[in-house]
């Protein structure tokens, strides 16, 4: 070919726009666009549009779930009038005969849940990211256990202390601040003699009702995690299901005094 | 995670492309709902592994697309409803309204086939390919639809008559 292609076809130029391209394509439109305004306009006004949809639509998301949608994805309520600590003391009963894949499905309560839910995957998030750190697990290290657990205090507005998992063969590394959904919440790493790591995500912040003991697995990363007021717990781990929550039951009964 | 935590977690997204897509807000809550109850009672058909939010929209748009759902919009102008019992408030953002509220007016304007394609990549960002998956048509179709849809809603939104520049073409 002679002579450089009038235009660009619409479809790459869209392909553009919507993150179709690889990484050299792209890098070519975009210089392509830099000298051909009448593209460079239609570009920008598809990118607009998209700014638009979600200018308008994305309030959506932040909407609490209309009753009947709740109602359909959890129809049994049961559970909901007894207190807290009576809904997980029960739960641990169940997870530990063995009888919780049912019970975990019968107790949503919408809205809650989705929050529930954002949170624990965002304690799994930070459990993936700080797990391979080797120089720098922790930003206050167990050796500073009284100060870093009264800056942590300090810092979500409520005390939170470290529980003591020795008895299960787990001593704490330390801890750090972490941001959670625009909120300040701690994590705490522990370690076994063969390496492994649980980690205790801890948030203040009303996440909605009350939930159950719960455990989640996304991976091979798996959590229990229950809230408890205004407080919000997730223990995660790569460690088998029992094991799991073996020490989630020491946290619990630990920070339940 | 299990498979019905799977599915609630798509909630929010499903309720705002229906909302997209149908405007009025009552409306998209029965697709959304009639998908969720559709999703939990094939819940054993959805394979681990794959993906969750594709299979949503997949059957809620087969839902769209029924006649059942295939009324009109709400109309023109019509002001969002407040449903006060459910506590559902509609964003109204100063700064971003002007264009919001032409965005809404011009999808209007779209046959469903594009605004189906104009919301799943460019409201939830789907990749062509999914999307493709998700209405059941090839790629091919769906760049073409929107490619055709966004120039639409460009002629629309900035004021100039699609007639016109379509002779000039």
């Amino acid at each position: 070919m002679n002579t450089p292609p009038r235009s660009l076809g619409d479809a790459e130029l869209h392909a553009y726009v919507d993150g179709e391209l690889d990484e050299v394509r792209y890098t070519e439109v975009e210089a392509w666009l830099t000298e051909h305004a009448d593209d460079g306009a239609k570009v920008e006004a598809w990118k607009r549009q998209k700014a638009a949809l979600h200018a308008h639509f994305d309030g959506v998301l932040d909407e609490p779930l209309p009753a009947s949608l709740q109602n359909s994805v959890g129809r049994n309520r049961t559970g909901r009038s007894m207190p807290a600590w009576m809904r997980i003391a029960a739960a641990i009963v169940l997870f530990a005969a063995g009888a919780a894949s049912g019970w975990g499905l019968k107790n949503w309560h919408g809205n809650g849940d989705l929050a529930a839910i954002r949170f624990v995957q965002r304690a799994m998030g930070a459990h993936v990211v700080y797990l391979p750190e080797v120089r720098h697990p922790v930003e206050v290290g167990a050796d500073e256990e009284k100060h870093l657990v009264a800056w942590l205090s300090k810092r979500l507005g409520r005390a939170v202390r470290a529980p003591g998992l020795t008895g299960a063969g787990f001593h704490l590394v330390g801890g750090r601040l972490l941001p959670d959904a625009g909120l300040p919440a701690a994590q705490f790493m522990y370690e076994d003699g063969g390496g492994r790591r649980v980690m205790l995500y801890v948030r203040s912040g009303r996440l909605g009702k009350d939930t159950a003991f719960r455990f989640v697995n996304e991976g091979d990363v798996a959590a229990f995690y229950w809230i408890d007021g205004p407080m919000g717990y997730a223990l995660t781990g790569k460690v088998p299901r029992p094991d799991l929550l073996g020490l989630a039951r020491l946290v619990y009964d630990q920070l339940e005094k | 995670m299990s498979k019905r935590q799977a599915v609630v977690a798509e909630l929010p997204r499903l309720r705002r492309y229906a909302r997209a897509l149908l405007k009025d807000p009552v409306a998209a809550d029965d697709l959304v709902q009639d998908c969720v109850e559709r999703a939990l009672s094939r819940l054993s058909l959805f394979k681990a592994g794959t993906n969750m939010r594709s299979w949503l929209f997949t059957i809620t748009h087969n839902l769209h697309v029924n006649a059942v759902y295939r009324r009109r919009r709400a109309p023109d102008g019509q002001p969002l409803t407040l449903d006060v019992e459910n506590g559902v408030t509609v964003q109204a953002d100063q700064t971003t309204g002007l264009v919001a509220r032409d965005i809404s007016r011009a999808l209007d304007q779209l046959p469903d086939e594009q605004r189906h394609v104009v919301l799943l990549v460019g409201l939830e960002e789907m990749s062509y390919k999914k999307t493709a998956e998700i209405l059941g048509v090839p790629m091919g179709t769906v760049m073409s639809r929107l490619a055709r849809g966004r120039e639409r809603l460009r002629h629309l939104m900035e004021g100039d008559d699609p007639t016109v520049l379509r002779r000039v073409k």
